[in-house]
């Protein structure tokens, strides 16, 4: 079996975390990237052949892949390729569906020639033995298996749902449906027999130009009595494609007993970390219910929070219920509360970010992005001495003492500074 | 790079007690995330030197596992590359290594291998940072035909675990004693060489040939008049791992600032092996102060003035202060820690006490359940 990871998705939801970087390379729990979970998931169930499909920001995505190092992807046979849509003889061609995706690299599934194909998303967050649903497969003698995440049934209506048999077979696909039959969610995880998968890509090809798994492979399949079935998944399985959930699931790493364990001694979530440096905790250090990646240095308090590597948090200063990025800098008697910061941003010293009051202001520019409270820095953003920063902002870039007049930026507003890299990432 | 490198692993101290019952010098961790020779060997790669022999012989077990992939020090080409080399057995006069040139001389196929001009020697258990190609060119402006770095040693050391170098007015080497009973002069040698290759091999064939095996003494020291042996003054900090007391201060240095960054932070990065641990976790009544943390620790207690390594787990309301807490070793609630050293994989039962003192830290061994 190999497996096919589709990365190139954006995550617009994700707002100024995605204006650079698509929503499978953003870091996830400090030391992560979203993308790990599925790579490492793939090499714990013995999946070795892995092709990743790349379209939107790949830049960074393709360096942190590399040559599949961190996941022991490296092979002489097999291994990690990045596919990314190319030129064909006449015109270029974009990725325009999750299944147009997949068929415009039938090629390289062929020279594997595989019985079985597992095609993946790369944007979300939990552990699954991908041989075990290869096993439930082949004991159905199935054409095609959908891992179904059994939801509370108060949410199902949220979801494309299946309704199936007692056998696990699937009888109907039902999208968001007012009054669910049932309570399997669609994970986008699917295990296909190669000859039924290419064959439904070519026709499907003719039909749709924008062919798309859930919208028209799957019920085209189903229309033709194929029998796919649902391999019921109840563990940890986040879907962090918004500010609030994304925020919600780093949360979830810090309880005291998680409920997501990233420290079993076996199958264990790789990364690419390229040097490891111990964390330093000052003198005067209070460090509460927080987890910290390699590098960080922090001297002031840091209290349910996540760190990225290399982190610095001076003395005096205070962060809280927050995510920091790799890279960050918190100078002297900062104080953060629900913020999240991407990588490489400095803030100066004296800075409050987060500070409330008159309620939950949600953000003017892209009030369905930043409403709960969350303000958000973006990649690169430097915050000058002694300002103050509301809830539910965005910075994006580098800000001066003169964008914030009385040295505050008051809730639900921005500063976008970095609005040359594309069109989408200047909305922030 | 006009050299390769070698560095020399196989030593097994025995002034390091239970700490090396399980693992030679070399492969004693250090600083949270190393272990000793990823200074050497970092350094080496650092320098642009792309072909590294590792000699080891004592207890090399945990050295082999650790020297897992020559990857993880960007070692994996096919030009040069990182040869671990064992002694073994072949005809009448192999087997053990006899000395330190000896070791080289049962590996010479390593250098005739090789068309470098230079050779660079380094121990594989001191803590430093250094580069290598600062001494070639010293050793090029000099004219030399061996160089040995060196230090100044301060009075708060003893001069006499060292080798002691006498130098002239132009940096020559005049005498080289090791660890002498009554010091002439307070340069030590650091164990790091840089030798023209060729010379190399003809001076391991000729002492060979007289049944002579030891680097130092029968060539450094014995062919100090015929060669041209100078020495290079190295300023940067250096730790040699060969006492419980170099091996605990080694270990607490690393909470200093100036140290820490050389050591860790900054660029040239010493590289080691991956271990793919989470970040460590702060629960909600832990209170970490002045420690260096490795990942994948869970920390429910007190710790202070510590160098806490890898998945260690500290329990609630346990205490540790100036210890070092090696890889995997679990501290279990209500115990005290102090001046201690725990060696992997060691669980304290709750409410245990281990309690040394700054002079004579205790040392539990490897895997101890107390």
């Amino acid at each position: 079996m190999i497996a096919m990871l589709l990365a190139g998705g954006q995550g617009s939801r994700l707002g100024v975390l995605t204006a650079t970087e698509a929503k499978p390379g953003v870091l996830f729990g400090g030391k992560y990237r979203i993308i790990d979970f599925p790579m490492s998931n793939c090499i714990n169930s013995g999946v070795d052949t892995v092709g990743v499909l790349t379209q939107y920001q790949p830049l960074k995505l393709n360096q942190h892949i590399g040559i599949g190092i961190p996941w022991d992807l490296d092979r002489r046979s097999g291994g990690v390729t990045i596919l990314s849509p190319h030129m064909k003889s006449e015109h270029g061609a974009w990725y325009t569906g999750t299944a147009n995706a997949i068929y415009q690299n039938i090629e390289y599934i062929e020279q594997y020639n595989p019985d079985y194909v597992l095609v993946l998303g790369g944007d979300h967050i939990y552990k699954m033995d991908y041989s075990k649903m290869l096993d439930f497969h082949k004991r159905n003698k199935a054409d095609v298996t959908i891992a179904a995440l059994e939801v509370p049934w108060e949410e199902a209506s949220r979801f494309g749902l299946m309704n199936v048999h007692a056998d696990q077979r699937i009888h109907e696909f039902e999208e968001k449906p007012p009054n669910p039959k049932s309570n399997l969610a669609n994970m986008g995880i699917y295990i296909f027999n190669w000859d039924v998968l290419r064959d439904a890509l070519e026709r499907d090809n003719l039909v749709h130009p924008d062919s798309d798994f859930g919208m028209h492979v799957l019920p085209m399949l189903l229309a033709d009595g194929m029998r796919m079935f649902a391999y019921p998944f109840s563990d940890y399985w986040r879907d962090v494609g918004t500010i609030e959930s994304y925020w919600e699931a780093n949360m979830d790493l810090i309880r005291t007993v998680p409920e997501f364990n990233l420290y079993e001694e076996f199958n264990k979530i790789y990364t690419d970390a390229d040097y490891q440096p111990p964390i330093f905790t000052g003198p005067r250090a209070v460090i509460q219910g927080t987890i910290l990646s390699e590098g960080c240095e922090v001297l002031g308090q840091v209290t349910g929070s996540v760190l990225g590597p290399r982190v610095i948090v001076e003395e005096g200063a205070s962060v809280k219920d927050s995510i920091i990025l790799e890279n960050g800098y918190i100078g002297k008697n900062s104080v953060l509360e629900r913020c999240i910061v991407d990588i490489n941003c400095t803030v100066g010293d004296g800075v409050v970010i987060g500070c409330g009051g008159g309620g939950n202001i949600p953000n003017e520019l892209r009030p369905k992005i930043y409403n709960t409270g969350i303000t958000v820095l973006g990649e690169n953003s430097i915050v000058p001495d002694g300002v103050r920063i509301g809830q539910n902002c965005v910075i994006h870039g580098e800000t001066l003492p003169a964008d914030y007049p009385d040295k505050l930026l008051s809730s639900g507003k921005s500063i976008l500074r970095e609005q040359k890299n594309n069109e989408k990432g200047a909305k922030a | 790079m006009k050299a390769v490198g070698i560095i020399l692993a196989g030593g097994g101290y025995e002034r390091l007690g239970e700490l090396t019952n399980y693992r030679t010098t070399s492969a004693i961790p250090v600083g949270s995330c190393y272990r000793a020779i990823d200074f050497p060997l970092s350094n080496m790669t650092n320098s642009g030197i792309k072909k590294v022999a590792i000699i080891t012989q004592n207890n090399s077990r945990s050295l082999h596992d650790h020297l897992s992939s020559p990857k993880w020090w960007d070692l994996g080409s096919k030009q040069g590359g990182m040869f671990v080399l064992s002694p073994f057995l072949a005809g009448s006069d192999s087997g053990w290594f006899k000395g330190t040139a000896d070791s080289i001389y049962q590996n010479l196929t390593f250098l005739r291998r090789s068309n470098e001009p230079y050779v660079v020697i380094s121990s594989g258990n001191c803590v430093y940072k250094m580069d290598f190609n600062d001494v070639i060119a010293y050793h090029e402006r000099k004219n030399a035909e061996i160089t040995i770095a060196y230090r100044r040693v301060p009075d708060s050391e003893d001069i006499r675990n060292y080798g002691v170098l006498e130098l002239d007015e132009n940096e020559r080497l005049t005498d080289l004693e090791e660890k002498p009973l009554d010091p002439q002069s307070d340069l030590a040698s650091i164990g790091v060489y840089v030798i023209k290759r060729e010379l190399l091999i003809n001076l391991l064939e000729t002492i060979s040939n007289e049944g002579r095996h030891n680097l130092v003494r029968d060539i450094f020291s014995r062919y100090r008049k015929r060669l041209m042996i100078y020495g290079y003054k190295f300023d940067g900090y250096w730790r040699n791992l060969s006492s419980i007391s170099s091996y605990y201060d080694c270990n607490m240095d690393f909470l200093k600032r100036d140290i820490r960054a050389l050591l860790a932070i900054d660029h040239p990065y010493i590289k080691t092996k991956p271990k793919d641990e989470p970040p460590a976790k702060f629960n909600a009544r832990a209170v970490v102060t002045n420690c260096l943390v490795g990942s994948g620790a869970i920390l429910d207690g007190v710790a202070d003035s510590s160098v806490i390594f890898r998945k260690v787990y500290t329990g609630e309301g346990s205490q540790v202060r100036n210890s070092i807490i090696m890889e995997g070793t679990r501290i279990r609630e209500g115990c005290v820690v102090e001046y201690a050293i725990l060696d992997k994989e060691v669980v304290l039962s709750p409410w245990t006490s281990v309690i040394g003192t700054p002079d004579e830290p205790i040392i539990i061994p490897k895997g101890t359940v107390k």
